[in-house]
């Protein structure tokens, strides 16, 4: 809640996680992304913002190596991300959930989640045929982690039920869930918020903050101005691919260029939501 | 017997369910003796669903748990069954024991299968269909024509005298007196084939709830959703054909040691089509579904020969339609009543299920 007490700490001990250097980004003869740079630190809860069709989710998409980027580097806790494939990069340490939510929907709430242990856990072929002991130990432990996981994101009730046929706001906290069982240093997380009502919103802000309290660095996607202005310690603005801002929420919201890309040229005030 | 059904279904087994898994381990204890009064046609007929099951379980795998279809699954089963006669027949003058021949085979198939699924990984639905289904035909034809330059199958003709099972002196072809009982070859086949269709049962159920199955389930669910949660889906699409492709090699070595006769004609298209008709129908992804699938699909003929001929001779004194004709007629007809009504096969998974009640279909 409070997160301008949180601020200061964060940014005294500047420790980068990751650093992006000139991204770019092409499809045909649309630039999605060109020469985009910035760093995100420990304990950050870092917001990309921009119009639609601006290049967040390129950038997303970059960040977690679906798409190979034309040029640029990106440093994440000394890996080079853009040499990674894609199933490499939750080993590093970065998870992400999407847009437009991909969870298994046909299998249960906690089977997703326990999918999201994979990479945490060992058993091959052998084990899960012997299924010796470590193996039924491993097991056990994927499923109580897997409980514990549904419990902290608030749909430990929903367990058994098939991920499809949760609400709207359940299916984005389960992807959060599944996400955080594969023990990230990194959350990317693509428009949590988009179909949420305010209440809902309310509960993902909190649980944002909590995970960013239990030492995750968050990277959030978001179109709610009032839930990233109020939860974000740094903002990345994109248009048309490019960077058009960055720096602390209040200092973005007052940026001219910015103003101007939101709100067309003329406008004077800041309207975007509540100040910090 | 028990571990398998334990594992399946996971957690504490009623007194009930004992009595139900001791029933039916005393029915299929007996059930060749009863069937040989029959006549031995029988106990053949039952000792080739048991083939068909093993087939329909490792196709399970590739088609139901990891969600890709492959049309060309005999190959594997050929290149099985090929091993066992080239290695275990006067062809080459081999005659390697089963503890050689019968691991080979299933080695050869795995390789197989990974050989088949490094050039598709990128393939989804249609298109990978396309080139299972060549990769097939490509098997067979080798088969029938690696006769020349040099004569490796002995091409179209195929190969004969194939020795039968034997551990040490006993052997599983002919008939021979035990503890006071005459027990003929095909019986002695039929509790082999017992032995490792329940192992392929257990490995099934042991995969299906591990990690690595979940792994295949998240694969066939969404592909890019698996990859974001690090799993590697190369590797372990790979794993689920080399794996279902061992499976039929096991089949195939057996098929070749009972039948002691190899031909490319065996591993034709239908036969893939007809396997994965059985999973299909059966209920994919479901093992006990699957099972009942296999066994129904390769008996059904059986019987039904069993019963058109004589019946037509008893009715209108003459053959009127020819039972084989009548086959194809009334699988077509089970086929669409069976997608009418039970859509996700006759014995779904719960999961399968889910996804055609949700009116989702295949996320593939």
């Amino acid at each position: 809640m409070n997160h301008a007490a949180v601020n200061p700490n964060a940014r005294s001990m500047p420790e980068l996680l990751l650093v992006a250097k000139k991204l770019s980004k092409r499809f045909g003869g649309l630039q999605a992304l060109s020469e985009v740079s910035f760093s995100i630190c420990k304990g950050d809860i870092y917001g990309l913002i921009g119009p639609n069709g601006a290049g967040k989710t390129t950038l997303f998409n970059v960040l977690t190596s679906l798409y190979r980027p034309e040029s640029g580097s990106c440093n994440f806790m000394g890996h080079q991300l853009t040499r990674l494939k894609p199933h490499e990069i939750a080993r590093v340490g970065i998870a992400r959930t999407f847009q437009n939510i991909r969870l298994f929907s046909s299998l249960s709430a906690i089977e997703n989640v326990m999918i999201g242990r994979h990479i945490r856990t060992h058993a091959g072929v052998f084990g899960a045929v012997a299924r010796n002991k470590a193996t039924r130990d491993e097991e056990a432990a994927i499923e109580r982690h897997a409980h514990e996981l549904l419990d902290y994101v608030g749909i430990a009730e929903r367990a058994n039920d098939v991920a499809g046929a949760l609400s709207y706001g359940d299916q984005r906290r389960l992807e959060i869930a599944r996400a955080l069982a594969t023990e990230p240093a990194l959350l990317a997380l693509d428009e949590p918020a988009a179909g949420m009502n305010a209440s809902e919103t309310l509960v993902l802000r909190s649980l944002i903050e909590k995970i960013r309290g239990d030492g995750i660095t968050v990277l959030l996607i978001e179109h709610d101005m009032k839930l990233v202005m109020g939860l974000c310690n740094r903002v990345l603005v994109l248009e048309y691919g490019k960077v058009l801002a960055e720096g602390k929420p209040a200092d973005v919201q007052r940026n001219p260029k910015v103003i101007e890309a939101y709100l067309g040229a003329g406008a004077v005030q800041p309207q975007a939501g509540g100040m910090p | 017997m028990s571990p398998g059904a334990a594992s399946a279904g996971g957690g504490a087994i009623s007194g009930k369910a004992w009595a139900g898994i001791a029933l039916l381990g005393v029915v299929l204890a007996i059930l060749p003796f009863a069937l040989g009064m029959a006549g031995q046609g029988w106990v053949r007929t039952v000792n080739f669903a048991l083939l068909y099951v093993m087939l329909a379980l490792g196709l399970n795998i590739v088609v139901g748990f990891a969600g890709l279809l492959d049309l060309g699954y005999i190959a594997f089963y050929a290149v099985g069954a090929y091993v066992w006669a080239l290695l275990a027949s006067p062809h080459f003058d081999l005659h390697l024991p089963f503890w050689v021949v019968l691991p080979a085979g299933v080695l050869l198939a795995a390789v197989a299968g990974a050989l088949l699924g490094a050039p598709t990984l990128k393939l989804r639905g249609d298109y990978l269909a396309i080139v299972t289904l060549g990769f097939g035909e490509i098997v067979r034809i080798f088969m029938n024509n690696l006769n020349a330059p040099i004569n490796i199958t002995n091409g179209p003709q195929g190969i004969n005298r194939i020795d039968s099972f034997a551990i040490g002196q006993f052997a599983f072809g002919r008939s021979q007196q035990l503890f006071g009982l005459r027990i003929t070859g095909p019986e002695k086949y039929y509790y082999l084939l017992l032995l490792l269709t329940l192992l392929i049962v257990i490995v099934c159920a042991r995969l299906q709830n591990s990690r690595i199955g979940r792994a295949w389930v998240a694969v066939r669910e969404d592909e890019i959703a698996a990859k974001a949660m690090g799993i590697n889906t190369r590797n372990i699409k790979l794993l689920a054909f080399s794996m279902g492709a061992s499976f039929g090699g096991v089949a195939g070595a057996l098929f070749a040691s009972m039948q002691g006769f190899v031909s490319p004609e065996s591993f034709s298209l239908t036969e893939s089509i007809m396997v994965l008709c059985m999973v299909v129908l059966g209920g994919m992804g479901n093992i006990p579904g699957v099972i009942v699938g296999a066994m129904l699909l390769s008996v059904f003929p059986e019987i039904l020969r069993a019963v058109v001929v004589p019946l037509q001779q008893s009715v209108f004194g003459e053959i009127v339609l020819d039972p084989e004709g009548i086959r194809m007629l009334l699988f077509g007809f089970a086929l669409v009543l069976i997608m009418i009504f039970r859509p996700a096969g006759l014995w779904p998974s719960a999961v399968r299920r889910r996804e055609l009640s949700a009116g989702r279909g295949g996320a593939p």
